[in-house]
């Protein structure tokens, strides 16, 4: 909505001053958070635990951003947790057995992987006309489950992986940690391509009313195929980040992720009901849920009891955007009277 | 999501006979696939058939068969899932053992754990009826608060000790010959109330009316909001039920207890019959997909499948079961082959070559190590 260059001036005066103030709460919610913790724990507010929190979220940047597409076309990915596991996984052996293989090319590998996997989602939802949660929670527990396939009991330890592989995420030749680079650099890449290209626009378009776009001559189905395509392109690469990151591939890894891919764009103020959401709200709320994951570890608060706040706070963001949207609506009615 | 709803809608209204059809068809369609299933398992196994065999095994399914009930009448009014039955069975299963564990009367802790669920569907409930939240969204919150809640209360500890008479419930048997298990006669009894009231009364009337369209059954009357409220509280207070047969079936509990059941729930469900965009299937449809699940995961479990890998054939039939009516629209839609441009048989081309290449990486790559 706060691209909707085809909204009414009022409402687009409305949505803009809407978004921003959106943002800005979210802003002022972490400040507010930082300041509070800051008192309670003289090691939180330091540029080492600065920098800790945002290589935390980096893949969550980076995966959020596809989940935020995908709500935008009035979808979910549930998947996204299970296709990281299985691209790490396969990626994490292809590179122990080939220990010379350039990072870069098993980035690309990666990619390739995630993008086919996408593309099984896609090709499902888009062309089987199966609703996206019915979809996406099949191939969760169908990746899943071929990750246990792949692995056949096995994993891969630190010491196996090569460090060239290792150093993909952990290298820091622009003083910044590489990761941090990579979600910066997708953050971009993501925004440009939503405000600048044919398709980016297409996929507001088809959030915001999908009858309306096939009558303006949108491929529809083409458009939630190819959103589809894109979640899994960055879920692949999240998945070699991940195993780079955290130097191992096991049958869990990022078991349960898809609930923070939806948890950040939520409360970065990406509508649940499609057809709006913007790359730094995204950002933000991911870096909010960083935050406060830090926060409880730091304040000595049980990490049994990040789940239960995560749940929490998407209930919160969803509760407040509704009665933010319904007041806007009455608003914008009585102002085209 | 909405929009395909309504697509999907409008698009029963005019097939409606048709669909009855199919639902005929698909109840047959189930039988088939159960015969299948059991000749293949008495391949697998000489004593599949055996009474007590049956018996046990029947027993590992009644929690799944307990928490469908609620979900059938939730996707045959609302055209959605509630996802968070699992979580609510995993915190209500907590605290029944967190305060079983601090000294309280195993019954006390019992009729709290059933009084949770009930306030843990209320919650739901109350967000999607009143707040007009989507239910979606709603249950995947709480999917994560219920599920985040167990944990606070158990943290990486088991609540276990229960007394024989608790433990019955999941473990015990009717009479003296120790072939009629106790969770069986209680999920008959359950599903015989259930489908007497979807079929016989007029609140099952209603679900039907609200599936098949909101607007239309308000403006006839129907008190939609109140029966969405019921629909919640209903399937949370099953869910702790089902919480407390798995609790009383492990003879302990931990947190994760019941973790990712709801996939299944859902699954189960779909496959009997239940269309995903609401308004149609039959409570016989939900019971035989139960049995056919029941059959193949024990197949499966003869042949010595990690639960994981069953979870594969699990998901496939959930797709399956979603994709093939749509297919069959789809084919049934005159000339719909021949319609087919050059760039939509590019990418269907693409897209199989896409998945081939995948798995011949998949298998080519793990051969190496």
């Amino acid at each position: 909505m706060v691209i909707g260059k085809e909204r009414t001036a009022t409402s687009l005066g409305l949505m803009s001053i809407l978004v921003r103030f959106r943002e800005v709460g979210i802003l002022f919610f972490t400040v507010l958070l930082i300041i509070v913790v800051s008192i309670l724990s003289p090691v939180f507010l330091t540029a080492h635990n600065f920098r800790d929190i945002l290589l935390n979220i980096s893949i969550l940047v980076i995966v959020g951003l596809a989940q935020m597409m995908v709500i935008i076309t009035r979808g979910i990915d549930l998947s996204v947790g299970s296709m990281i596991g299985l691209v790490a996984m396969m990626v994490a052996f292809t590179v122990v057995a080939f220990p010379g293989m350039n990072p870069l090319f098993a980035l690309l590998l990666g990619i390739a992987l995630g993008a086919a996997l996408g593309s099984l989602n896609g090709a499902i939802i888009a062309w089987g006309k199966v609703p996206p949660i019915i979809a996406t929670l099949g191939t969760l527990s169908i990746y899943r489950g071929l990750v246990f396939l792949y692995s056949r009991g096995d994993w891969i330890n630190s010491f196996e992986m090569p460090m060239g592989f290792r150093q993909l995420s952990k290298g820091t030749p622009l003083v910044i940690p590489n990761l941090i680079l990579f979600a910066a650099a997708v953050a971009i890449l993501v925004f440009l391509f939503l405000r600048y290209t044919q398709t980016g626009r297409d996929i507001y378009a088809v959030g915001s009313n999908p009858q309306a776009a096939t009558v303006a001559g949108i491929r529809v189905d083409q458009v939630i195929f190819i959103v589809y395509v894109i979640s899994g392109i960055l879920c692949g690469m999240a998945g070699v980040l991940w195993a780079s990151r955290f130097e191992s591939a096991q049958t869990n890894t990022a078991l349960g992720f898809e609930l923070q891919t939806v948890a950040g764009p939520v409360v970065g103020g990406v509508n649940i009901f499609g057809g709006s959401g913007t790359v730094i709200g995204v950002v933000l709320g991911s870096f909010l849920l960083g935050t406060i994951n830090n926060a409880l570890t730091i304040v000595k608060i049980s990490p049994f009891w990040q789940l239960a706040v995560q749940g929490l706070l998407i209930l919160l963001a969803v509760i407040v955007d509704s009665a933010i949207l319904r007041r806007l609506q009455t608003a914008t009615k009585q102002g085209n009277r | 999501m909405a929009a395909t709803h309504s697509e999907t809608r409008s698009a029963r209204h005019s097939r409606r006979v048709s669909l009855r059809n199919i639902l005929v068809r698909w109840e047959l369609l189930l039988v088939v696939l159960i015969t299948v299933v059991t000749l293949i398992n008495i391949q697998q196994s000489p004593f599949f058939l055996k009474p007590v065999n049956l018996s046990r095994a029947a027993r590992d399914f009644m929690e799944l068969g307990i928490m469908m009930l609620p979900m059938t009448y939730i996707i045959i009014a609302l055209a959605t899932v509630d996802l968070s039955v699992a979580s609510i069975m995993g915190m209500c299963a907590s605290f029944m053992g967190l305060l079983f564990m601090n000294g309280v009367d195993i019954w006390i802790a019992v009729a709290a754990a059933l009084a949770l669920g009930v306030a843990a569907g209320a919650m739901n409930g109350f967000l999607v009826a009143h707040v007009k939240l989507p239910a979606l969204v709603v249950t995947l919150a709480t999917y994560a608060f219920y599920r985040g809640m167990a944990y606070a209360m158990l943290g990486d500890e088991a609540a276990r000790g229960y007394p024989e008479s608790f433990t019955y419930l999941g473990q015990g048997f009717i009479g003296d010959g120790r072939i009629i298990p106790f969770s069986l006669i209680l999920f008959l009894a359950l599903a015989l109330i259930f489908g007497v009231v979807l079929h016989t009364t007029t609140f099952g009337r209603y679900l039907y009316a609200i599936g098949n369209n909101e607007q239309a059954a308000r403006y006839s009357g129907v008190p939609v909001d109140r029966v969405k409220m019921i629909l919640f509280v209903l399937s949370g207070f099953m869910s702790a039920l089902a919480g407390l047969v798995l609790a009383a079936r492990f003879g302990s509990t931990r947190p994760d207890i019941g973790l990712g059941l709801e996939l299944t729930v859902i699954t189960a469900t779909v496959l009997g019959g239940i269309s995903i965009s609401g308004g149609t299937g039959t409570m016989i449809g939900a019971i035989l997909s139960l049995l056919l699940i029941g059959l193949v995961r024990f197949g499966m479990g003869l042949m010595n499948l990690q639960g994981q890998v069953q979870d594969i054939v699990i998901g496939l039939l959930l797709i399956i079961s979603v994709l093939l009516p749509s297919i069959g629209r789809m084919l049934s839609r005159r000339g719909a082959l021949s319609n087919l441009n050059v760039s939509q048989v590019l990418q269907v081309t693409l897209f199989v070559i896409a998945m081939a290449l995948f798995v011949a990486f998949f298998l080519w790559s793990r051969s190496l190590l």
